[in-house]
């Protein structure tokens, strides 16, 4: 394994492997220090960034970061690596790719050719050479849509996920949530619950009752409970109507082994939801989620950083082409992200590389009470990720997740980012909201009032059990 | 919009369905100013349980005539507590030190009392709950009562190996939400030694005035589970799967403490 060495004036840095050079190569975050694997300064931390500019990318698939023989997330990222795609980049140094994906020939069309050919260290390792600015304006390039019951990811849109978490399962609680939700027209990329007990007559309820209100009032968009892949495989063998099935994904074989999954159960999940033909318009069936740190909490990071460990948890995704993947991106907690800084740039950072691999890719825009961010900070983030076109965010009531118990954004910011951007939802929501005259003739939300279309919706949570 | 301030809100019957920040008006696309200013203090109560230190004082005067020792981890201060959870997992030499000294007869029980995550918890709740546990511990050998700072549930494990425990429980201030800052859980390991996974505890969770467990219905079920514990050598997974009704462990549940 060759060890790289960057002279800068009088001064030498020497980092021992690859997996150090990138490591010390990232942006300053605390998860990489709570690895020991940061840059001792931030000297050394430009320094590596030098020699990372040098680097050839063919370099990645000469050299894993995660050995090929005892992982088999590295096994997919090499086997399923497209050298056809990759030809246009092939001669280029991850200096040299930074410079390719700011040019003017890098356009949406040659972006998504190029998608199948950049593996997720390649991705990483050229994000750690761009600035914030370089993340957005490449990211916005990217276009890639997916579809089940309405087309997510076109341009000028933005969709999002209604998250009615109750602390209980409540189902009306949960019912009421929902509605709130669709009152500022937030539930195109999914409708998706967090079940604060994942037992699976418990899941199966919450799901029946989503699809309900899906069909009563026959809302062009999904439903999801976030249980664990193999609840929803014995959902779906139980008849439950499955939309998307759900599972946390992360970068490394021994990181999936902690969240009890490997390629085995996901091809079999996959199968099975496609095997119900449920999508109308397309046939994305999964949803995934993942987080800078995830493989360090695990004890699986094999001391490479956290950034591309999330980027390898990429390629797990693309695998199965979801229909949205988001991180997580402050949920976490300061061991890995320490502020909104951190927080910021990793959330950019996520979308990017999952944009460049080709995934749609989204966001939680969230915190914690024990990081060092607030909702200003969340505003700035959305207000970045919208400005890179990111395929849909995450909103709750009021922004405080009362199972969780984080804070992520409001259904009122996915007003602000309508409003401020002219970002709109999917076209078939858009086209319901409308059915439904929940829009003034301005293309604003209307407000709910006792006599306004909306409040019919209200007589649901009356009625839910 | 005269109208508005006449008209029943649309939300009144549903509110009750659920304790979420529904139906909270609009100001053009923005939520109404006192909306904002709520969710402001409310995050600012959660930081401020989380940033506030522990008066252990207080906490050993309500003890007369038990033997208290007071240790601290290796975190050295509030930022490095939150950065460095490895560091809030181990004792301070000193602290080390004292323990050693201190260390005569076994006992059963070791009680460690942990600001965690909301020294409000700990300093609103911790004393009732703990004199509910001692009133109904009465037939084990109790070991000293520790007051640590800086601490995650774990240093609990180096505590109770030093002080020759057979089970610990260390009772702590957890993560703050916005509708609750003073929330204690207590989490239950048996042979506490360094390394113990927290697949290995059993926690209680919730502890609080807001709707949460009282202190006599927490320390009710943690004698449960302490007897259980002690007659069969073990917490955790294990506990529970053949209990039924002890709560097992979320390992996310501690690794937020």
């Amino acid at each position: 394994m060759a060890s790289y060495v960057s002279a800068i004036g009088n001064e030498r840095f020497h980092f021992p492997d690859l997996a150090a050079l990138l490591a010390a190569a990232s942006p300053r975050r605390s998860g990489d220090e709570l690895a020991g694997i940061a840059a001792n300064s931030d000297s050394e931390r430009v320094a590596a960034r030098f020699c990372l500019a040098d680097l050839p990318l063919q370099t990645f698939l000469d050299e894993a970061v995660v050995p090929y023989e005892s992982d088999e997330v590295t096994r997919l990222i090499i086997d399923s690596h497209d050298s056809l795609a990759f030809a246009p980049i092939a001669h280029l140094t991850v200096g040299g790719f930074r410079d390719w994906l700011l040019s003017y020939t890098a356009d949406a069309p040659a972006l998504a050719a190029l998608a199948p050919g950049v593996t997720p260290e390649m991705a990483a390792a050229v994000s750690k050479l761009m600035r914030n600015q370089d993340l957005i304006a490449a990211a916005r390039k990217c276009q890639v849509t997916s579809a089940f019951r309405n087309t997510l990811g076109l341009p000028g849109r933005l969709a999002s996920r209604l998250q009615p978490n109750h602390p209980t399962d409540d189902l009306k609680g949960i019912a009421v949530s929902c509605l709130d939700g669709l009152m500022f027209g937030v539930g195109d990329a999914v409708i998706g619950v967090n079940p604060a007990s994942d037992s699976v007559p418990n899941c199966m309820a919450i799901l029946e009752m989503l699809d309900e209100l899906r069909q009563q009032y026959d809302i062009p968009t999904q439903t999801c409970v976030l249980t664990h892949v193999t609840n929803a495989l014995q959902m779906m063998e139980r008849g439950a109507p499955v939309d998307l099935v759900f599972q946390s994904v992360a970068g490394t074989q021994a990181a999936n082994r902690g969240f009890g999954i490997d390629l085995a159960v996901l091809d079999e999940a996959y199968a099975a939801a496609l095997g119900l033909k449920r999508g109308t318009i397309g046939q994305n069936v999964m949803y995934f989620e993942t987080g800078q740190g995830a493989a360090l909490s695990a004890n699986a990071h094999h001391g490479v950083d956290q950034q591309t460990l999330e980027a390898r948890a990429y390629a797990v995704a693309r695998r199965y082409k979801p229909l949205i993947v988001n991180t997580v991106v402050g949920f976490i907690g300061p061991e890995y992200l320490y502020d909104g800084k951190q927080i910021a740039r990793a959330g950019l950072e996520d979308h990017f590389c999952g944009k460049l691999m080709g995934l749609p890719m989204g966001a939680d825009v969230c915190y914690t009470n024990h990081a060092e961010a607030d909702q200003d900070d969340m505003d700035t983030l959305m207000t970045l990720l919208t400005a890179a076109g990111v395929t849909f965010l995450i909103a709750v009531p009021g922004a405080d997740d009362i199972m969780l118990n984080y804070q992520s954004l409001s259904f009122h910011d996915m007003l602000y980012l309508r409003s401020t951007f002219g970002v709109r939802g999917a076209p078939e929501f858009e086209a319901w909201l409308e059915r439904m005259d929940m829009v003034s003739p301005g293309g604003r939300l209307r407000e709910l009032s006792p006599q306004g279309a909306g409040a019919r919706l209200l007589a649901f949570a009356k009625e839910t059990r | 919009m005269t109208d508005s301030l006449t008209a029943p809100d649309p939300w009144g019957p549903l509110r009750h369905m659920t304790p979420a920040r529904i139906g909270l008006g609009r100001a053009g696309d923005a939520p109404p100013l006192k909306t904002v200013l709520d969710f402001q203090f409310a995050h600012a109560k959660a930081r401020d349980a989380v940033h506030a230190a522990l008066d252990t004082e207080a906490i050993a005067a309500a003890f007369p005539g038990r033997a208290i020792l007071q240790v601290k981890s290796a975190a050295p201060n509030r930022a490095a507590y939150l950065r460095r959870p490895d560091l809030g997992r181990q004792l301070d030499p000193d602290s080390r030190a004292l323990l050693e000294a201190s260390a005569g007869s076994a006992c059963d029980v070791v009680f460690v009392i942990s600001d965690g995550l909301s020294a409000t918890a700990v300093r609103d709740h911790a004393v009732p709950f703990v004199q509910a546990c001692l009133e109904r511990f009465t037939r084990w050998r109790i070991g000293p009562l520790v007051i640590a700072t800086q601490a995650r549930v774990a240093l609990a494990d180096e505590v109770g190996a030093l002080l020759g425990a057979r089970i610990c429980a260390s009772v702590i201030g957890e993560r703050p939400g916005l509708s609750v800052a003073d929330s204690l859980g207590v989490y239950l390991t048996y042979g506490p030694r360094v390394g113990r996974r927290d697949s290995e505890r059993n926690c209680i969770s919730n502890i609080h005035p807001h709707g949460g467990l009282t202190s006599a219905q927490a320390a009710d079920r943690l004698l449960w589970l302490t007897g259980e514990a002690l007659r069969r050598n073990v917490t955790g997974v294990a506990l529970k799967d053949d209990g039924g009704e002890a709560p097992f462990l979320d390992a996310t549940v501690v690794n937020g403490i």
